[in-house]
């Protein structure tokens, strides 16, 4: 564990060294306000609209979590679909291409620390974007009442989404020296894990449950309306752990190359 | 001490190394020698641990690689063809994270780093960012790398190429003070250098040991220069005859 964290801990520092995570966060913040800012004034047009025709059936169903958070918490993960591949790609891709790898994998410490400590030091960044994002439901606490419940439930969602992505991310990094590859793979696949429920409806009945499984929206969306169902934390857990594995064999297999 | 036994490794049909069998003793320099492309990156990257060998075994300390690498990393340090330094990390910082992944206890590490900036004459560049460095003091830095966990063992690719005449010096200087309480794997194309702080010579071409000897026995006829020419080439024409 220790190892781990020294890992984690090195990986975390030279994303601030560099401009990778300031770029990172810049651009996730400055989009996450844009959105929040739109979202919030979509919701005052409408507020003020039912006001003036007087009708209180619709002035019921708008309430700040339907109409604020969830869009929110949906245009972010898109956003994390991009911007987490830029996070991942250099994990495993810039050891290998700079040397360093030969001295980590020389080094008394075991491929299942490297892959976590690797998996650590994503998940910190990440942690901290999300947190940061937890502005804008707190200014919706201090001045209106959304259901506090149902938003940390979303924003669990999107941790967890966060964390699979990561994993994923790590998985495709450690499948090449170069960092472009790393981050478009990663990207097509959480793409692909993002749209393959599409044709559910149409696929049938067994294969349309299937692709709603595999979806990752599925699960992401039911989080966001509060409900926590452990088949949706068993779907997220089950993605970290199978790419975690995936990346230690890939990482354990250079050594027999 | 390293005892190679059989050494054979194949990339798909490529063979790399074949069979390839040598001791190195502790306090002993052995210098390892060879054309390039001959196996000799691909020999010290499996006894170092960082490829698994295709058959054969090699024993450091009476560990054996396969089966207790762990121990066998504890006890090797290593310094890759390139220095393997992170770029954007200051000297100290990155000797403080080799420290602490080659598994030096916290109390211990501070010491662990001076002692090794120390001895690779690299304390008046400790905050400097490794990215800002020379050839010659990232070549340092690589080498204080290997040897801030005190290992018994040291395998260094070509320790210095690249390096000014008088970093030379002060490198081999080093080396031959490591040496005598360690075993030292070098390999190099100087063979200058091998002549003044290598004890024995290993000579491998095509990825065959064609000369294992102590350096004194070697060049009791004729120069190192010509024994290793007519090694590297005469080992076809000597198959052929046998």
């Amino acid at each position: 564990m220790r190892n781990a964290l020294a890992i984690a801990a090195k990986d975390l520092r030279s994303q601030f060294v560099s401009p990778i995570a300031y770029v990172v966060l810049t651009g996730y913040l400055l989009l996450g306000g844009w959105f929040f800012f739109n979202l919030l004034a979509r919701f005052n047009t409408l507020l003020n609209l039912y006001l003036s025709f007087r009708n209180p059936e619709a002035m019921d169903r708008l309430n700040l979590n339907e109409f604020v958070i969830a869009p929110l918490l949906h245009n972010l993960s898109v956003i994390l679909v991009i911007l987490v591949p830029v996070i991942t790609m250099r994990s495993f891709a810039e050891e290998k291409r700079s040397g360093t790898y030969e001295l980590l994998m020389t080094s008394p410490i075991t491929v299942t620390e490297i892959v976590v400590g690797k998996f650590l030091g994503a998940f910190a960044f990440v942690c901290l974007m999300i947190l940061l994002t937890g502005v804008y439901p707190l200014i919706l606490v201090l001045y209106g009442n959304p259901e506090v419940g149902v938003v940390l439930s979303g924003f669990l969602g999107l941790l967890l989404l966060a964390t699979a992505f990561v994993s994923v991310g790590l998985l495709t990094s450690s499948f090449t020296e170069n960092q472009i590859i790393a981050a478009v793979s990663c990207l097509v696949t959480l793409l692909l894990l993002y749209v393959i429920s599409w044709p559910a409806d149409t696929a049938g009945e067994s294969v349309g449950a299937l692709l709603k499984y595999l979806s990752l929206t599925e699960h992401f969306g039911e989080l966001v309306k509060g409900v926590i169902d452990t088949r949706d934390l068993m779907y997220f857990g089950s993605i970290i752990v199978l790419a975690l594995f995936l990346t230690q064999r890939s990482v354990e297999s250079l050594r027999w190359r | 001490m390293i005892e190679v036994r059989d050494l054979t490794k194949r990339y798909g049909d490529l063979v790399a190394v074949e069979r390839i069998s040598f001791t190195a003793n502790k306090g002993e320099v052995v210098g390892f020698l060879g054309p390039n492309g001959a196996g000799k990156t691909t020999t010290m990257r499996i006894i170092t641990g960082f490829l698994a060998a295709t058959s054969g075994t090699v024993r450091v300390e009476d560990f054996d690689i396969f089966d207790d690498s762990h121990e066998v990393r504890k006890r090797i340090g290593y310094l890759p063809e390139n220095p393997p330094l992170y770029l954007d990390m200051t000297v100290v910082a990155y000797l403080q994270f080799v420290g602490r992944i080659k598994g030096i206890p916290r109390a211990r590490l501070g010491d662990a780093v001076d002692r090794s900036l120390q001895r690779c004459g690299l304390t008046e560049v400790r905050r400097r960012v490794c990215g800002h460095l020379s050839k010659g003091f990232r070549q340092r830095v690589g080498l204080a790398q290997a040897i801030i966990h005190e290992p018994s063992v040291l395998v260094l690719d070509e320790p210095t190429i690249g390096l000014d005449p008088r970093q030379i010096r002060d490198i081999r200087a080093l080396v031959r003070e490591l040496a005598s309480e360690r075993t030292v794997i070098l390999s190099t194309h100087i063979l200058q250098e091998v002549a003044q702080i290598c004890q024995k010579v290993v000579i491998i071409n095509a990825g065959r040991v064609v000369v294992e000897d102590q350096i004194g026995h070697l060049t009791q006829d004729a120069p190192l220069e010509e024994v290793f020419m007519r090694s590297i080439s005469g080992g076809t024409s000597e198959e052929a005859i046998a």
